[in-house]
């Protein structure tokens, strides 16, 4: 057939009919199922697992008493002193971190808004802390900075003539709130300061014009537009702090006594060192609704607040 | 309502160490109280950073600036009783328009009433009030702008300042827009700085126009000055649409008349002092297409003639725009749309002596201007 010959067909017949057109859209239901396959397999079993576990008596020192126990263990665990403690821990640790680390990485972020030489370096330097590992957080505080004889911190006093101090035997919570707000800072600043560089300069300058001072920019202009990000900074961050575990592993192993034990370092040492699964696994569940309750009234509470603020 | 008085700006963004070009080169320009100045150019042309030290964001590198007698050289943006139209527009957008519009007036600590009444009255003007309870991102474009209009107002300043209000509106509702300006800027009377890179903005808009180019002034005059005495050759070109033709011409020994390849003029008597002693020199001769007219083969004796090729044709309507080649040289005319031209026609054109402009050939100025008041 002549090239022209070809041509005038092409142009004559009927555009070939869309085939995949009648079915509508793409076949996303195939295309999302690896993930959501993963998922499943990730999340949902495991916390299947756990509910079941829960209900049973499952101790691995008595591998033959595994029968159904109903709410046994959940009983065992309202009536034990040290989940109590733990979850009171769990929440002073929790807050505390997360008012340290929130305040004190806006602080920073605003100071590595501002132009000054050597800011690429001293920004790579703030942030690193994120990228030490938390077992190594623990090892470094514990050794090098808060160890009464051979610490850094312990030097220091001693330069000035005071008494070394044994941190983790004497403040051992307000250490343990000292590494994870020096581990996790970074993290604040990182995503404040980017919040901060999304800030168009145009704001600022029509409320410099509008006779907002320093202070009034801070709150008028730069916390209402930071909301979003705080948000997510406090959500991820009381995520994180809530199961806080490797550097009080690394430490204080929960002590001196139980001072320093949260609920996943109490469910640890049920697991492993009673062998009680069940009632470890009672606890995981109650970790879950906690951590739930937790968030639900943390969303509510800054929710609440950037629209108080942003309305006024 | 306030005199704004800029005396030998300066601004270079070098530093402390003066370096490379100065950005914008000593601005000299005393407003009347009220005034609507333009500043008009080319993007980069120090307009944007001129208006921009009068709000206070830029330090000045040298000079002073004096609002209503007071030197606000080195006074905080906050303390200078200016409000600023910014391009963007600059809304609050976690208030409403409201709230945005009352931001300044808070800061103030006005009665409440007080920022009530106000905010009203501005939205009233504005056509906004149905508007005020909602939040920026729920409005258009033109509605966001007319915020930042309000914004402004509620201030009741000494002076304003926009900075391209218009560049981010679709061409009808900008000169709808214009108009509304320049009726609010009528009824308040605030003195007002306006920065715009187009040049129908300008002349609609401008009581005086500054015209610049790389950091320094070219011309500050009228809208008329402007279109029928520009100083030079950047000026000429600039103002106007479609833009002047210039076409180089040698000065015959009577220093009047002007000869071309394909064309030739006689100078005005307006303008014909800028050609003594020029005799064999070559000039400039500038002609805005809309005086060139079409000339029936009858009036080849014209003093002012032209005789080309007609390149391109674009009819717009009420009037057509003709690209003719003469004797080389691209010029456009624009024509009677009831004279009937074709592609590749032999034309003549005349026009008038007195609408004639003529600059150096070298330095682009202007010759034979009369002497500036």
């Amino acid at each position: 057939m002549s090239p022209i010959a070809t041509a005038a067909l092409a142009k004559t017949a009927p555009p070939a009919p869309p085939r995949r057109r009648a079915r509508s859209g793409p076949p996303t239901r195939r295309l999302m199922a690896p993930a959501t396959l993963f998922l499943l397999a990730w999340m949902i079993v495991p916390l299947a697992m756990t509910l079941y576990y829960s209900v049973r008596h499952y101790n691995l020192m008595m591998p033959e008493l595994r029968n159904f126990v109903g709410a046994t263990n959940y009983k065992l665990l309202l009536t034990d002193p040290t989940f109590w403690h733990s979850l009171v821990n769990t929440l002073v640790l929790v807050m505390a971190c997360l008012a340290i680390t929130v305040a004190l990485g806006l602080g920073l972020a605003l100071l590595f808004n501002r132009t000054f030489p050597g800011r690429g370096v001293a920004r790579t330097l703030a942030i690193s802390p994120f990228f030490v590992m938390p077992v190594v957080t623990g090892l470094i505080w514990k050794n090098m900075l808060f160890h009464p004889v051979y610490g850094l911190l312990a030097w220091l006093a001693r330069e000035l003539g005071l008494a070394p101090f044994d941190w983790l035997a004497q403040q051992p919570m307000l250490s343990i709130v000292i590494m994870i707000a020096w581990e996790w800072t970074p993290f604040a600043l990182l995503i404040l300061l980017t919040g901060l560089q999304s800030l168009p300069e145009d704001q600022i300058e029509a409320a410099r014009l509008d006779g907002a001072g320093r202070w009034q920019e801070f709150r008028h202009i730069v916390v209402p537009h930071l909301g979003q990000v705080l948000y997510v900074v406090v959500m991820l961050e009381s995520i994180f702090f809530l199961t806080s575990f490797a550097e009080i592993y690394a430490t204080t192993s929960g002590g001196p006594g139980t001072a320093t034990t949260n609920l996943p370092y109490y469910i640890y040492q049920n697991a492993f060192f009673q062998y009680d699964i069940g009632l470890s696994s009672a606890a995981a569940v109650g970790a879950v609704v906690l951590a739930n309750v937790f968030s639900f009234f943390l969303i509510r509470f800054v929710a609440g607040n950037l629209n108080a603020g942003s309305a006024r | 309502m306030a005199i704004v008085e800029l005396k030998n700006v300066v601004k270079n963004y070098g530093g402390r160490k003066a370096q490379g070009p100065n950005a914008v080169d000593d601005f000299n320009l005393t407003t009347r109280d009220g005034e609507f100045v333009v500043l008009v150019g080319p993007s980069g042309c120090g307009k944007t950073t001129t208006m921009r030290m009068i709000a206070g964001l830029e330090d000045l590198s040298a000079g002073s600036i004096r609002i209503g007698g007071r030197d606000v050289s080195d006074v905080a943006p906050r303390d200078r009783d200016i409000a600023m139209v910014f391009q963007s527009y600059a809304l609050y957008p976690h208030m409403t328009v409201f709230g945005n519009m009352a931001f300044a007036l808070r800061l103030k600590k006005l009665p409440q009433a007080e920022i009530e009444k106000r905010v009203r009255e501005a939205a009233r003007m504005l056509d906004i009030e149905h508007l005020l309870e909602r939040k920026p991102r729920a409005l258009s474009g033109g509605q966001r702008q007319r915020v930042a209009l309000g914004r402004a107002i509620v201030r009741q300043p000494q002076v304003f300042l926009m900075d391209e209000p218009l560049s981010n509106l679709d061409a009808k509702l900008r000169v709808e827009t214009r108009a509304q300006i320049i009726k609010l800027h009528r009824s308040l009377g605030v003195t007002t700085f306006y920065v715009t890179h187009d040049q129908v903005e300008a002349m609609t808009m401008g009581q005086r126009i500054v015209v610049m180019l790389d950091g320094n002034v070219q011309q500050i005059a009228t809208p008329h000055e402007l279109y029928a005495q520009p100083v030079n050759t950047f000026v000429a070109g600039f103002i106007g649409t479609p833009s002047m033709n210039f076409l180089p011409a040698t000065v015959g020994d009577d220093a009047r008349s002007l000869q071309g390849e394909g064309y030739r003029f006689r100078a005005g008597d307006a303008r014909a002092a800028g050609l003594a002693g020029k005799a064999g020199a070559t000039v400039l001769v500038g002609v805005r297409p809309e005086h060139l007219k079409w000339c029936g083969s009858g009036d080849a004796q014209a003093a002012n003639h032209l005789a080309g090729k007609v390149d391109v044709v674009e009819p717009l309507g009420s009037t057509t725009m003709v690209q003719v080649d003469v004797g080389g040289q691209r010029i456009t005319a624009q024509l009677d749309s009831a004279i009937a031209v074709e592609m590749g026609q032999p034309i003549a054109l005349t026009c008038a002596a007195d609408v004639l402009h003529l600059f150096d050939a070298q330095t682009g100025q202007a010759l034979g201007l009369p002497a500036q008041a």
